[in-house]
């Protein structure tokens, strides 16, 4: 039997290292690592709309190429601000094999661990505009009117944005995986 | 490439609910829809390979700056493992505490108890082949934490797994056999299962413990396994009888 998880509580900072929200960091896993350059960011919410400004934030994803297995470590954990906003710089990730025969869309898994949330919640980013988000093995499985929670969306050139409700009305799509 | 092996779903009662209204940030943070079961792909099971060459240990709390922090010295040592219970190896763990007074190293704490300027109370710790880790502290005190009348958490550290895939992912809390705060305590609580509920809570060890030195707990720490026990050899011939 699994042990149970417990919260990360308030007080997880201790094991925040700010630089970790830059994947692509000097002296880091992919120092030079080569392809497009992206920002991730949001905001996270709670059920009463209030801004969850002591959230951990964990991103996991490919490499440009679509693989896990190459040098490219695309972990990053990163603070929300006192804005309730996560910032991630990394690059951006290709079509990974799905299932079967399946290519899945270009996303990012993301983790959210605080206070309050007894064990982390798990959902997945994608990136507006994608071809292949029409077929995706993911996003097939979630309600159309629902979907919209799991899509980034342009706001720069190389921006993209996020919002994150953890509960109550346009609640995100979390994953049980 | 062919499908990753699932990781098993938790046994009922062994892994707290979402909503648990007892420990009252739930109430507001705590999402209220059901989550979409996705079928495990590269994406969960392909681990985030953090190295001490990036990611540096530290493995003793008890000494900062060359300086030994106040309180109960101890040693805290366990396995990770599977729920087949294959080791857990090479895989990254991050420990963090409150000092011997019940205080936090950390800006938002304002309990009124002492700081430690010899303690910060974080670690960082690798499994090895055997999935075996270890780490030196001092024991934690309790402290108030404001979710109903009279309320304290029980001494507990917390324990961050990275596992051998993104649904491994764990955060826990180790906390420490015969203390009196843990029936009263609404987060420990949660887990409904008893048997499941005392694996949370470590054991004096007089194997860990070192003469004249320190006292030693030890942990064991059991992470979700394969759905199905894996016949490494017989996928590896590209067979699957099984």
């Amino acid at each position: 039997m699994a042990t149970a998880h417990q919260t990360a509580g308030p007080y997880w900072h201790m094991i925040d290292f700010p630089a970790w929200a830059d994947v692509l960091r000097e002296g880091g896993p992919n120092a030079g690592a080569q392809g497009e350059r992206i920002v991730i960011e949001g905001t996270i919410t709670d059920g009463d709309g209030a801004l969850v400004t002591d959230a951990m934030v964990e991103i996991w994803h490919a490499d440009p190429a679509g693989r896990y297995d190459a040098e490219f470590q695309g972990f990053g954990r990163c603070a929300t601000n006192a804005e309730g906003r996560f910032r991630f710089t990394t690059l951006k990730p290709g079509p990974v094999p799905g299932r079967g025969n399946t290519l899945q869309a270009p996303h990012v898994q993301i983790a959210i661990f605080a206070r309050g949330l007894l064990s982390h919640v798990t959902t997945r980013l994608y990136f507006a505009g994608e071809p292949l988000n029409e077929a995706d093995p993911l996003l097939a499985l979630v309600p159309a009117e629902r979907r919209a929670t799991l899509i980034a969306e342009p706001t720069a050139p190389g921006t993209w944005q996020l919002d994150i409700r953890l509960r109550g009305g346009a609640e995100t799509v979390f994953l049980d995986i | 490439m062919s499908d990753p092996i699932p990781y098993a779903r938790p046994a009922p009662g062994s892994q707290p609910p979402l909503d648990s209204p007892a420990y009252r940030s739930t109430q507001s943070r705590a999402p209220l829809l059901a989550p979409i079961r996705a079928p495990h792909t590269l994406t969960e099971a392909s681990s985030p390979r953090l190295t001490p060459m990036h990611y540096p240990v530290q493995a003793d709390m008890s000494v900062h700056n060359g300086k030994a922090a106040m309180g109960e010295r101890m040693i805290v040592a366990g396995r990770v493992l599977d729920e087949a219970g294959r080791p857990v190896a090479n895989s990254m763990v991050e420990v963090w505490q409150a000092n011997a007074a019940g205080r936090y190293h950390h800006v938002r704490d304002d309990h009124d108890a002492p700081l430690d300027p010899n303690f910060e109370g974080h670690a960082r710790i690798f499994t090895d082949a055997e999935g075996r880790y270890r780490f030196t502290t001092i024991r934690p005190g309790a402290y108030p934490w404001r979710n109903h009348h009279n309320a304290w958490r029980p001494v507990h550290i917390h324990f961050g797994l990275f596992g051998q895939g993104f649904a491994q992912r764990m955060i826990t809390q180790m906390y420490f056999p015969g203390d009196p705060l843990l029936p009263l305590d609404p987060i420990f609580n949660t887990t409904a299962d008893e048997e499941a509920r005392q694996r949370l809570v470590a054991r004096f060890d007089l194997e860990v413990t070192e003469p004249e030195w320190a006292l030693g707990y030890r942990f064991d720490i059991t992470l979700r396994g394969p759905a199905a026990t894996p016949f490494e050899d017989m996928s590896a011939q590209g067979g699957d009888h099984h």
